[in-house]
């Protein structure tokens, strides 16, 4: 039995599949790994929400501009040729097509594409989406990052999502601990296992059926 | 000779009545308007709806104004971060209203008041509960919601330029949603870092121009609510 990726290697794995020019949006945790991983001779240039193109590393803490953040409210630094602007704009280019490549975590993903990443429907919760549903129908790609199954070991790739959806059938492929999954026609297929990882194994852990390799 | 010049904060918000609606510029601490609103918690204005991305954090500034019980109603793309508590547990008690909306879709609605535009279709939120109860139209084989505008009464805006006409640059990505939100409301409200001359600013640089600003306090050395915080400050 293998441990399969580590989220380091998960989200090196989704670089390799991020082509060279792209402007690619990250969400939070797994996917903001992504930066560390471009593959040499590749240039991303990565998108903010709240107004920014070229966005660059976390700075020093003595080198922070309290008035430079990411859409996840982290300081950031602003790379030579970054460019600032409104959120109307922000948003423009991500309804409008004009991003290629969003990168997410999630909470469920469907056998058709429909991701569920922005609430629990839990009766006590207080609801938040932010940018999620934007994202999701208006950038060219939608990548997501996310271990196999939950802490509890159910299945994050799922027949149908229980929880409210983000999207509906929108993601086009799925980097797990375990394997690289596209959403086909078909449904799930497993692109790629991790080193040690079978096929078997990946049946066994996603809540749909799933296709073998080509 | 125009000159949008208020001496004070103080003086500047002294006309926001009760049961207002109140635009407030900023992303989570970037671009908060923090003396404005400060001053609106003095001015006491109660019954308020606010249009905010997020529900402010720690005590001070927009949560210290949910805090004091002055916003009745909230609308925003995202309620919660990671100091923000005021918020929730208002929200919690049932002592304050909420209206989510995609960021992207907050933004857009705002920028359309300000455009003259009372409605516009997008395919965010399509096949999702916040789009239950909405006009669905489809556009070349694909699904749009109709969303409406989103007007305020006043909007508290920081900028870090400003001359005395309401011509007005911003400092990175506390940009955000402040353009916007000038054009939206009746009567825009804008702190600035620095005020300037008539002409100091290159026409080639305003980032908000003048027609869409009422009102220009100069606040020297804003608070930052991030150093707020850190510091462990709350208001009143």
């Amino acid at each position: 039995m293998s441990t399969g990726w580590t989220r380091e290697q998960m989200a090196a794995r989704a670089a390799l599949d991020i082509p060279d020019g792209s402007y690619v949006n990250l969400g939070i945790g797994i996917p903001e790994l992504v930066t560390r991983f471009v593959p040499e001779g590749r240039e991303f240039i990565y998108h903010t929400e709240n107004g920014m193109l070229g966005m660059g590393p976390p700075p020093a803490e003595e080198d922070r501009d309290l008035d430079l953040m990411n859409a996840g409210k982290k300081y950031v630094t602003a790379l030579p040729g970054a460019a600032y602007f409104h959120h109307a704009d922000s948003f423009s280019m991500i309804r409008g097509g004009h991003i290629d490549v969003c990168v997410l975590g999630t909470m469920q993903v469907a056998a058709n594409g429909d991701i569920a990443n922005w609430s629990t429907g839990a009766p006590d919760a207080i609801p938040a989406v932010g940018g999620a549903m934007d994202l999701v129908q208006g950038v060219k790609n939608i990548f997501v990052i996310t271990q196999h199954t939950t802490r509890h070991g159910d299945p994050k790739l799922v027949e149908t999502c229980s929880y409210p959806l983000t999207g509906a059938g929108v993601v086009s492929r799925i980097f797990t601990d375990l394997a690289v999954v596209d959403i086909t026609q078909d449904g799930f297929r497993v692109v790629e296992l991790a080193p040690g990882v079978t096929f078997e194994e990946v049946q066994e852990k996603t809540g749909a059926a799933i296709l073998p390799p080509d | 000779m125009i000159n949008k010049q208020f001496p004070s904060v103080a003086e500047a918000v002294s006309d926001i009545p009760d049961g207002a609606i109140v635009m407030v510029g900023g992303f989570g601490a970037s671009g908060s308007p923090i003396e404005l609103l400060h001053a609106l918690i003095d001015h006491g204005a109660k019954d308020l709806t606010v249009i905010n991305n997020n529900t402010g954090n720690g005590v001070v500034g927009l949560a210290a104004l949910i805090g004091n019980g002055q916003v009745r109603k909230m609308i925003c793309s995202f309620p919660r971060s990671s100091q923000s508590r005021v918020f929730p547990k208002l929200y919690r008690e049932g002592r304050i209203e909420l209206e989510i909306v995609p960021q992207g879709t907050l933004a857009e609605r705002i920028r359309v008041a300000g455009a003259g535009i009372p409605a516009f279709y997008t395919p965010t939120t399509v096949g999702t509960v916040l789009a239950d109860g909405k006009e669905v139209r489809e556009f070349e084989g694909r699904d749009y919601v109709l969303e409406p505008w989103l007007k305020a009464d006043f909007a508290l805006i920081k900028c870090e330029v400003a001359d005395p006409l309401g011509n007005l640059t911003y400092n990175k990505t506390a940009r955000n949603f402040s353009p916007l939100m000038c054009m939206a409301a009746n009567t825009t409200i804008v702190q600035t870092g620095k005020l300037v001359a008539r002409g100091d600013i290159d026409p080639e640089h305003v980032v908000t121009p003048g027609i869409f600003v009422n009102r220009i306090v100069e606040v020297s050395h804003p608070v930052h609510e991030d150093t707020l915080i850190a510091e462990g400050r709350s208001y009143p």
